[in-house]
């Protein structure tokens, strides 16, 4: 079934530049009607710019788009869902202010003039819903939905479209494992109806147990594609990568010190006033790392806010080497050496305008030697970047490059360079390797790991399951701002990590 | 085949000073077309009106000197409100501060009874305190009740226009005034030295250049500054850094506020040895250091380059009103235009447009 009667798509030398980056180098890809046709490449690989081209967010330079065997133009959003292609984005679009049903009909002319015909609209909803098995209240505020129940709203919203063509792009990076499964089924479920599935991801074991066919994007041009059957794990990660890749990290035997943190009853309220917090406790020692495994939304954010002294805690208490710091502030914290790897680098790491040098100071510029009473002491401040740079191979053509033009793999080196440069006694680190490659993510684990050799007590905060359990001596689990249990990392069983995550009291022995 | 032309917008990394200097330009000039437009609807031509214009504030020494005294005012509020608009508070309110200012040191002219040499000294720190305070409302508001800056400072101006009328109408109207709405003239000793035969009061020239260095300095070189421009860019990683919001606010008001009443008691002890209306002591002058902070991109240098330009167009004002009969407000038209097309071209700093023939 070679012929182009069989694709549902097919993109013929894509070309889609960037100033400075050509994001698409002259792709083609071929997706077959009725399968789930997976995307696989590391970030800044070009694969949501070139689903971003095939949904007509972008105009490519070059190339054609083909559809059912038709040449056509995909000129905005609107027009490739014309022409039956849908798209749910990594962050959804969706209003948090409006209904699950007044966010499906949304710029959708339901209904006489200005008016929508909810019965009718509600009807349909209900039905798709149904057959899919996406069950969601129609009349709930989307903001108060889970994030796994947002994205089943953006797929309903897809198919109350009629789309034949529908492109997830990393959908599982916000879900439980168990809900990963769900979205499984469900993908599964829509194709046997017919449906066609692109599916973007980096990660190997999505690729493995969803899709039919997968097709390697580096560097802006398709590797290679293959039947999934006829492959495994190590080829695609050396296909992705383009060298192989050594799965292992250094890691040595735990050598826990003198305890570091002690979080007694903490209770904390996020940005809407509800309580995000109710009552953390824990222990953390020198020399280890403590992940803290939860979905999006648990009350991970405001614990790290809450240590780093940026969020006021209403309860309880925080020791940091046996002296009281409840609700110091940011500075104090800072001046108490501890070190904050936040989780939205760009909005809160760095001052994307200022120099690199200038960047590397953010928190240092009031002490000696980088100022003295009043005055910046420029040559030492140009001297600190110098030994950053080359300490932690940030690559930029020189210190005085504005942080807005890296990359995010050496964005986060200058964060990491200027938050470890002295010894902190505590890390809190959120999402440390989010979105950054391959490479960039070994390194920044291994900068994490010998921080732990040194005898650094670190949090690590993350969604990403897999790097809490290679990474963490012991996994705390939280749920809707409680502690569900802490767990030993080598004993671990991800199921269970799974169950937690989803409200699950741990059953064993506390550790 | 028919060719048409099209365009390519993309996104530019960093807009280089070259860049800048020319968009700024570009702006002028679409200024300078539009207002012609009202030109021509007085029945002049936009080109004999410029050339007069040009001739009149640059052309003899009469009119450079008109040009480099309303430089001053708009040199002293500029450079302040570059400092705010680094830290992102928006001051709307220069106007007001210009006048508590002029307020401030009338009082200390009229009614200290200081020694002959201090009182000008004198004068100049009470104009300086009484512009900061009013800055400062503002701030204070902005950062505990979270009000918003551009409402709270635009009306300060008001309370501070109507604080100046009752007290010329009321308790500081002047028994020699013979009835007009002013105080009485300043002492001798309060009135600024000019330079010969023009009304440039030099020292408050040479106060604005001196500010205008250092702020630069503050700028680029001490914690403070280095606070500010973090303020400014990225108020989220000033909070995670531990940078306090209240302290930079209110010394970037102290600062802004207090600039202005400066160029109040220049004003004053400059050109009108007493306090009088509101718009005689001021002609807009705050407002209009906005335009020539934002045209310096918020460097306090490059505002004596701007404060100099629109000296120039002020002192054109004059000339459109005498040697053309035109209304003075014209020039109002003509900053507002200039505003106008400084803040749309903002975009193509961010955005590079490149045309081409296509088939």
């Amino acid at each position: 079934m070679d012929n182009s009667e069989g694709y549902a798509i097919e993109l013929r030398g894509i070309v889609k530049r960037f100033p400075g980056v050509v994001a698409n180098d002259g792709i083609d890809l071929k997706v077959r009607r009725g399968e789930i046709h997976c995307l696989l490449g590391e970030n800044g690989a070009g694969k949501t710019t070139l689903m971003r081209v095939l949904y007509g967010l972008y105009r490519p330079e070059e190339g054609e788009i083909i559809l059912n065997g038709q040449p056509v133009h995909m000129t905005s959003p609107r027009a490739a869902l014309n022409h039956h292609v849908g798209m749910v984005h990594q962050h959804f679009r969706l209003v948090p202010t409006l209904s699950v049903e007044e966010n499906i009909v949304l710029g959708l002319d339901e209904g006489t003039g200005p008016f929508v015909n909810f019965r009718k609209t509600r009807e349909k909803i209900s039905s798709i819903a149904n057959e899919y098995g996406l069950s969601v209240d129609l009349q709930t505020k989307v903001w108060q939905l889970a994030v796994g129940q947002q994205q089943r709203v953006e797929i309903l919203k897809a198919l109350y479209r009629e789309v034949d063509i529908l492109i997830m792009d990393e959908p599982t990076s916000v879900l439980t494992p168990q809900e990963v499964d769900q979205l499984f089924t469900t993908l599964r479920t829509l194709v046997d109806d017919g449906l066609t599935i692109i599916f973007i991801t980096h990660k190997l074991d999505e690729v493995m147990q969803v899709s039919d066919r997968v097709t390697v994007l580096r560097k802006g041009k398709v590797v290679s594609t293959l039947p999934t059957a006829e492959t495994d794990k190590p080829t695609l990660a050396r296909l992705m990568v383009g060298r192989e890749v050594v799965f292992r990290l250094k890691k040595g035997p735990i050598k826990r010190r003198e305890k570091i943190l002690e979080v007694n009853d903490l209770h904390a309220l996020n940005d809407r006033g509800l309580p995000a917090l109710r009552g953390v406790s824990f222990d953390l020692f020198g020399g280890e790392i403590l992940g803290v495994a939860g979905v999006s939304g648990n009350g991970q954010y405001e614990l790290a806010e809450v240590l780093t002294g940026l969020r006021k805690s209403i309860k309880g208490r925080v020791f940091l080497a046996k002296k009281e710091v409840t609700n110091c502030s940011a500075r104090e914290m800072n001046d108490l050496n501890v070190a904050h790897i936040p989780a939205e680098r760009i909005r809160m790491g760095i001052v994307p305008a200022l120099s690199i040098r200038e960047n590397l100071i953010l928190k240092k510029y009031r002490r000696p030697p980088f100022s003295y009473r009043e005055f910046l002491d420029n040559k030492e401040i140009e001297e600190n970047a110098h030994r950053a740079m080359s300490d932690y191979q940030i690559a930029a053509p020189s210190y005085e490059t504005p942080a807005k033009l890296l990359s995010g793999g050496n964005i986060q080196k200058v964060i990491l360079a200027r938050e470890l440069s002295e010894n902190p006694s505590l890390i809190v680190a959120v999402h440390p390797t989010y979105g950054l490659d391959i490479g960039a993510t070994e390194q920044v684990r291994q900068i994490l790991l010998a921080q732990r050799e040194r005898g650094a007590a670190t949090l690590l905060i993350s969604e990403d399951l897999e790097e809490i359990m290679t990474l963490s001596d012991r996994i705390l689990v939280i749920f809707n701002g409680e502690v569900m249990g802490i767990l030993d990392a080598e004993s671990a069983d991800i199921e269970e990590i799974g169950l937690m995550m989803a409200g699950t009291r741990h059953k064993g022995e506390e550790l | 085949m028919k060719r048409r032309v099209g365009f390519k917008v993309e996104r530019r990394p960093v807009a280089s000073g070259r860049v800048v200097f020319f968009v700024s330009l570009l702006a002028i000039l679409a200024a300078l077309v539009v207002a012609g437009i009202f030109f021509q609807i007085y029945g002049v031509s936009p080109i004999r009106a410029y050339q007069l214009i040009l001739r009149g504030s640059l052309g003899n020494r009469f009119g450079l000197a008109e040009t480099v005294r309303r430089a001053i005012p708009l040199l002293l509020c500029g450079v302040g409100l570059t400092i705010a608009f680094r830290a992102l508070f928006w001051n709307i309110g220069a106007e007001g501060q210009l006048l508590m200012g002029a307020v401030a040191a009338a009082g200390v002219a009229l009614f200290s009874g200081l020694p002959g040499p201090l009182l000008l000294p004198a004068m100049f720190i009470g104009g300086f305190l009484g512009g900061a305070a009013w800055g400062l409302i503002p701030a204070i508001l902005k950062v505990i009740l979270g009000l918003n800056d551009v409402i709270t400072t635009l009306m300060m101006n008001y309370i501070a226009i109507y604080f100046v009328e009752w007290l010329i109408h009321g308790p500081w109207k002047g028994p020699t005034a013979r009835g007009f709405a002013y105080t009485d003239t300043f002492p001798r000793a309060a009135w600024l030295p000019t330079l010969y035969g023009t009304r440039i009061h030099w020292p408050t020239l040479v106060l604005g250049l001196v500010l205008a260095v250092v702020m630069y300095i503050l700028v680029t070189r001490t914690r403070s500054g280095f606070e500010i421009r973090v303020i400014g860019e990225n108020p989220n990683a000033a909070r995670f850094a531990g940078i306090s919001q209240l302290k930079t606010t209110l010394l970037v008001m102290l600062i802004s506020g207090g600039f202005a009443g400066l160029a109040g008691v220049g004003e004053i002890a400059g050109i009108h040895l007493r306090l009088l209306g509101p718009t005689h002591i001021s002609m807009g002058y705050g407002y209009t250091a906005i335009i020539v902070a934002w045209l310096a991109r918020r460097n306090p240098l490059a505002v004596i380059v701007t404060s100099l330009l629109f000296g120039v167009i002020m002192a054109g004002g004059d000339v459109i009103k005498v040697s053309l009969g035109l209304p003075f407000q014209l020039i109002n038209v003509f900053n507002g235009l200039i505003l106008f097309f400084l803040i749309g071209s903002e975009i193509l700093l961010r955005y590079k447009i490149s045309f081409f023939l296509r088939r």
